[in-house]
């Protein structure tokens, strides 16, 4: 092949390109970054992450793990990335819950209902969420002050600081207590497994929810009280300032929560929605048909269908959630961009932080989208 | 917020676009700009507030219009920047603004890690508490527990945790980003005190509804040297910023005031007063400037015996007296090199 024919085959030629297009892009990046490297250093702003291992000289209120003023720059903003991760589990949890009720209900025949859920949908999906998140920060540092604690049994209160509940501690013999737990977990599984062959089989069905519930109950408690009681709490008392001992649940996380719980609810619903409607009504009347109480058909025809029709953008709407959740800094709660911005006000290093967060959002994002697409995978129509 | 962190990202660009030639010279930015960028808080009575006509005004921002009345020949010429405690370096860092005036604490790390230029000090303060009478507890020591309001990204929040540490007390911190977020969870009662300097509580206090029921705590418990910053790497315009603080406090000393500069500017019989308004030596064009940039400085807002009082003084609702920043010569501290 000579040259000429090496430029009109459209293959190669196509191949040449793309690899100039890819050198092309390679180089431009390599500039930039070697270009922010050298300016940033002029100006006295990147010189690498050895900062993390200083002193952070600042507090921080809520930490999972072991945190204090003379901890790292590192271990602050791991516990900010903590923090964001808690937000983001508990957040998912809620918005998925309320979503598919709101969806489900939604479609309801009755008026009054569908009607309420469509409001709440509007509404909340036209209100930033910056506002949200105030506003429901503002409802809870509206409740009663310290002082005049509102309490359940003298062990739970609920204050505008929050809601402080007893702490657990653990002693000798708590591991037993939770292997029961465990044990009870397996027990329930292969409970289950043998229940659904035998209606498959026979068509009888298993009381199995009262069943699961008892074990989970009845194994744990029952070692608790053998092994002599290892477990016990850690009861708020009132203080001078604020209550003393427990867990305290700040009102930043409770209004981050509620924010952005309900915010992506509203959106995961209207997905929620579009998927029960993309399943031919032919199904419902087919089961209806055959005798099924709605809800199962609900159940066990349409939402097993209607899924793989939700999951991918639901996908999406975890990951807005996740991202959402940065805007934690408007009400003062601890995420990582909160402390990540504190390091690098008292540290300087511009590029390292943001780099630190770009890492962190694009690592939880893809754990995320992995997750979601091997459960995608799972429920995909089997087609025989 | 979220807003926060596209600024930084933006800055960040902004830096790595600049191609290592842009500030060479501030001075001439500024006056093809035709206004300077002054950084300032987000509100702050007595510091940095606006009037019913939607103005800046106050002592931080009295210091942006001297300097731009002595660059620019107009104290309007300038484009206030308003940032808190955390956005206020990457803004000066990244060029966002020439110079900040935002009650920022000349510290060495500042000064030496972060690669700024602090210009002098314009207002010595310490950082202190507020609390409600009702406490019932009348120093910072008996603090242990308390729930503590402080902003991020300040020397105040590593001054408490300092604080507490060597008292062997705990406290839970509230972090909150600006003044009036700190005002709004303390008077709600999220927190028991607030602590920040003691201007600023102040300024905070004087705000309140019910001020008679709040005390401020005895205890000071830092030093807070407050003044204007520019980048480093910029020695000329860090002068003409330096010399423009150094004027307003020079201008007291020598008597010279908003309403007799211009008389003065004519000629007196003292050489000093002479040298700094321009009649005498060539100073202004040693700084790059003309020869009236002093002049201008003073008639923009006063002397900073003036500046002082208009905004902080006794008078005011803030109250504070003069104090460590009463001249040398009165028994404070205040104390420009002279003008030779
Ligand atoms: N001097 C300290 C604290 C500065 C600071 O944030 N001060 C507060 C209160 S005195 C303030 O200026 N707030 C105004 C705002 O929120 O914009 C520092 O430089 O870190």
């Amino acid at each position: 092949m000579n040259t000429k024919s090496l430029w009109t085959n459209e293959r190669t030629r196509g191949l040449i390109f793309q690899i100039l297009l890819v050198v092309g892009i390679a180089v431009f990046f390599a500039f930039i970054i070697s270009n922010t490297i050298t300016n940033l250093e002029k100006a006295g702003l990147a010189s690498g992450y050895s900062f993390l291992g200083d002193t952070a000289s600042f507090d921080i209120n809520q930490r999972l793990i072991e945190y204090s003023s003379t901890s790292t720059y590192g271990r602050a903003i791991i516990v900010g990335g903590l923090n964001t991760i808690v937000i983001a589990i508990l957040g998912i949890l809620a918005a998925t819950v309320i979503g598919f009720v709101a969806g489900i209900l939604r479609l309801s025949k009755n008026y009054l209902i569908s009607r309420l859920v469509t409001i709440y949908v509007e509404f909340v999906r036209n209100v930033p969420v910056l506002l949200q998140i105030i506003f429901w920060w503002v409802i809870l540092l509206s409740l009663p002050k310290v002082r005049n604690s509102l309490s359940i049994g003298d062990s739970i209160f609920l204050n505008n600081r929050g809601i402080r509940l007893p702490s657990a501690n653990f002693y000798e013999g708590s591991v037993l207590v939770f292997s029961a737990l465990i044990f009870a977990l397996i027990v329930i599984y292969f409970i289950k497994r043998w229940s659904q062959k035998r209606q498959a089989k026979t068509g009888k069905i298993f009381p199995f929810g009262y069943t699961a519930l008892g074990l989970i109950i009845f194994l744990p408690a029952l070692t608790f009280l053998l092994a002599d009681q290892p477990i016990d709490f850690n009861v708020p008392t009132r203080g001078r300032f604020n209550l003393k001992g427990g867990f305290n649940v700040t009102p930043e996380l409770v209004a981050l929560w509620l924010a952005l719980s309900t915010y992506t609810a509203a959106f995961i619903s209207e997905i929620v929605r579009s998927g029960i409607l993309s399943v031919s009504s032919g199904q419902r009347e087919a089961a209806s048909a055959l005798g099924l109480k709605p809800s199962l058909i609900m159940r066990k025809i349409i939402l097993p269908q209607a899924l793989r029709v939700i999951i991918p953008p639901l996908t999406s709407q975890y990951l807005n959630l996740t991202k959402n959740s940065s805007l934690a800094v408007a009400i003062g709660y601890q995420d990582i961009v909160s402390i990540g911005d504190t390091v690098l006000n008292q540290s300087g290093q511009a590029l390292e932080v943001i780099s630190i967060f770009m890492i962190f959002y694009l690592t939880l994002s893809l754990i995320t989208s992995a997750f979601m697409n091997w459960y995608n995978k799972r429920i995909e129509l089997v087609e025989r | 917020m979220r807003l926060n962190l596209i600024r930084f990202a933006a800055m960040a660009i902004i830096t790595l676009l600049s191609f290592g030639t842009a500030h060479a010279s501030t001075l001439n930015d500024v006056k093809a700009a035709g206004h300077l960028k002054c950084g300032i808080n987000t509100g702050l009575p007595g510091f940095a507030f606006t009037d019913d006509k939607g103005n800046w005004k106050g002592f931080d921002v009295a210091f942006c219009r001297a300097l731009a009345a002595a660059v620019l020949g107009n104290a309007d010429k300038v484009k206030y920047v308003n940032l808190t405690g955390k956005t206020r370096f990457p803004a000066l860092a990244s060029g966002e603004i020439d110079v900040l005036s935002r009650n920022t604490t000349w510290t060495f790390s500042r000064d030496v890690d972060l690669g700024f230029t602090f210009l002098g000090v314009s207002y010595y303060d310490g950082q202190g508490f507020i609390g409600r009478k009702s406490l019932g507890i009348k120093s910072a020591k008996e603090l242990d527990g308390a729930s503590v309001c402080i902003q991020t990204g300040t020397t105040t929040e590593l001054n408490l945790a300092d604080f507490f540490r060597s008292n062997k007390m705990k406290y839970e911190p509230v972090p909150i980003e600006t003044n009036a977020e700190a005002r709004a969870g303390y008077l709600a009662e999220r927190c028991d005190v607030y602590t920040t300097d003691a201007s600023g509580l102040a300024a905070t206090k004087s705000t309140f509804k019910d001020a008679e029921n709040h005390m401020v705590f005895p205890e000071i418990i830092s030093k807070e040297p407050l003044g204007p910053v520019v980048r480093q790497g910029d020695d000329q315009w860090a002068d003409i910023a330096r010399w423009t603080l150094n004027a307003l406090i020079v201008a007291e000393e020598l008597g010279v005031t908003q309403a007799n500069v211009n008389e003065k500017a004519k000629g007196t019989k003292n050489p000093e007063i002479n040298r700094m308004l321009g009649k005498e030596g060539s100073m202004g064009k040693m700084l790059g400037l003309d020869a009236t940039w002093a002049v201008r400085a003073i008639a923009a807002g006063g002397n900073y015996a003036e500046i002082f009082e208009k905004y902080l003084g006794t008078k005011t609702p803030l109250g504070l007296s003069r104090g460590l920043n009463a001249l040398y010569k009165d028994g404070g501290i205040l104390y420009a090199p002279p003008i030779r």
